[in-house]
């Protein structure tokens, strides 16, 4: 189990929570914690990866406080009980 | 009660403008807040209104509203999505467009350069395969906003007969309801390429279809303005009294054949209005000549430019013409194009703008 933090500006995907609980199995990478959260909240999902499943460019993903794009992408593992940010990047003008 | 309805999308999101009259108009705030509004329809079957709405962030969507704005709704899984095997994904959705002939159909155009159809009013779109599969794609290019079908015309009464266009990809066009798609560029110049008169590869801006004669249409490239009498198959230049053939934009009266409206910009190489002046160009002889419209418009010290789905009729009666332009400005006419007035400034750059004569509930 892990929980997921969701940023304010998709909360409206996740009936206002800010975070969420999400179970996973050991030795989950982040790609599956993805799937499990896209089955209960699609609309979240299609904002943080694209229909062929990458991360959106200007999304960041920590796992535990470490960027996944700095680790192994959607491969990282994502261990029991860890803390994943979901974090637009600084972008636009 | 009706009112008339104008619909401005901008890089910052979709701005709404309600007049009586046409002469004062209302702004609401933004929808979409930090969302380019690259595409707006108001289905005239329905009152219908689609948004393509595009975050840096959060990707690409389009919603639709049946109350003229106050709510929008998207399906939870998307409206558009390339399929697995097609081994792409949506980056943004620049064209919408009800068909004219087919209830219940809307035609989308995206980024990359797909065609997608919808049969529940925009609810929902799937990827014309025809197209996305034809041996030319690979070889098309990509203009400086993207590799996109930036526009969908369909035939008004034929729902065989159905044209996109791309920069740079140039014209296709199907006439079997998109079993087969052919290019259909002959006559339009590629200056830009080592062969000049390819069959396909044209950076064109935009199509319009005339309203009184189906297989008429009046093209902007990128350098060259054309007209073809042919449903596309051939090309001839209606430039020669234009100030520039440079520009974005090509508007076709809602009612008159033969008329149509142009917004000329300097060249490729210099991206400011000639004589440094905001004048639209109207033809009413599909081309032959064209006369500048100014009243109303800034005639000095003026470096503003309109892209290529920021000028949109409506349908009354006279037709009303409305442009934005890139640094927030949108004007309107009541008298189709003789006079001008300001209908809103200041606002984020306009990509699109759409208009209709709606019935409030």
């Amino acid at each position: 189990m892990c929980r997921v933090v969701v940023p304010a500006a998709l909360r409206q995907f996740t009936d206002g929570a800010a975070s969420m609980t999400v179970e996973h199995p050991e030795g989950a990478e982040l790609s599956d914690l993805l799937d499990a959260l896209a089955a209960r909240c699609p609309a979240l999902i299609r904002r943080i990866r694209d229909e062929q499943g990458e991360l959106r460019r200007f999304v960041n993903v920590y796992v535990d406080g470490e960027d996944a794009r700095r680790l192994d992408g959607l491969s990282t593992s994502v261990p029991a009980g860890a803390e994943v940010l979901i974090v637009p990047s600084v972008a636009g003008g | 009660m009706s009112q008339h309805l104008l619909a401005i999308g901008t890089v910052k999101g979709l701005f709404l403008a309600h007049s009586p009259d046409r002469r004062s108009w209302q702004l609401t705030e933004p929808k979409f807040l930090m969302n380019a509004v690259y595409a707006v329809a108001v289905d005239p079957r329905n009152q219908r209104l689609l948004v393509s709405a595009t975050s840096e962030h959060w990707g690409p969507s389009v919603f639709s509203s049946d109350d003229l704005g106050r709510t929008w709704q998207e399906p939870t899984g998307g409206s558009l999505s390339f399929p697995a095997e097609a081994g792409a994904a949506l980056e943004r959705v620049w064209q919408l467009t009800p068909s004219p002939s087919e209830p219940g159909v809307v035609w989308a155009g995206s980024q990359p350069s797909a065609l997608w159809r919808s049969e529940d009013g925009g609810a929902h779109f799937s990827l014309v395969h025809s197209l996305w599969e034809h041996p030319h794609r690979p070889l098309w290019g990509a203009g400086y906003g993207g590799q996109a079908i930036h526009t969908v015309l369909p035939h008004p009464t034929d729902p065989a007969r159905l044209l996109v266009a791309m920069s740079t990809g140039g014209v296709y066009r199907t006439e079997d309801g998109g079993r087969s798609w052919e290019p259909s560029n002959a006559g339009v110049k590629a200056y830009f390429l080592p062969d000049p008169w390819p069959e396909f590869g044209q950076c064109v801006h935009k199509v319009a279809r005339d309203s009184g004669d189906p297989d008429r249409l009046y093209l902007q490239n990128h350098h060259g303005v054309y007209r073809s009498d042919d449903d596309g198959r051939t090309w001839n230049s209606i430039a020669d009294t234009l100030p520039t053939d440079f520009g974005f934009t090509m508007l076709a009266h809602p009612g008159r054949g033969g008329v149509a409206y142009n917004w000329p910009i300097t060249a490729d190489a210099e991206r400011m209005p000639p004589g440094r002046a905001c004048r639209v160009y109207r033809t009413e002889d599909a081309g032959r000549t064209w006369s500048p419209l100014t009243a109303g418009l800034p005639q000095e010290q003026y470096f503003d430019v309109v892209l290529r789905d920021a000028m949109c009729a409506d349908d009354a009666e006279p037709a009303g013409v409305y442009f934005g332009t890139r640094n927030g400005e949108v004007y309107a006419s009541a008298d189709e194009g003789d006079s001008w007035s300001l209908v809103a400034g200041h606002l984020p750059s306009v990509l699109c703008v759409r208009a209709a004569v709606v019935e409030e509930a």
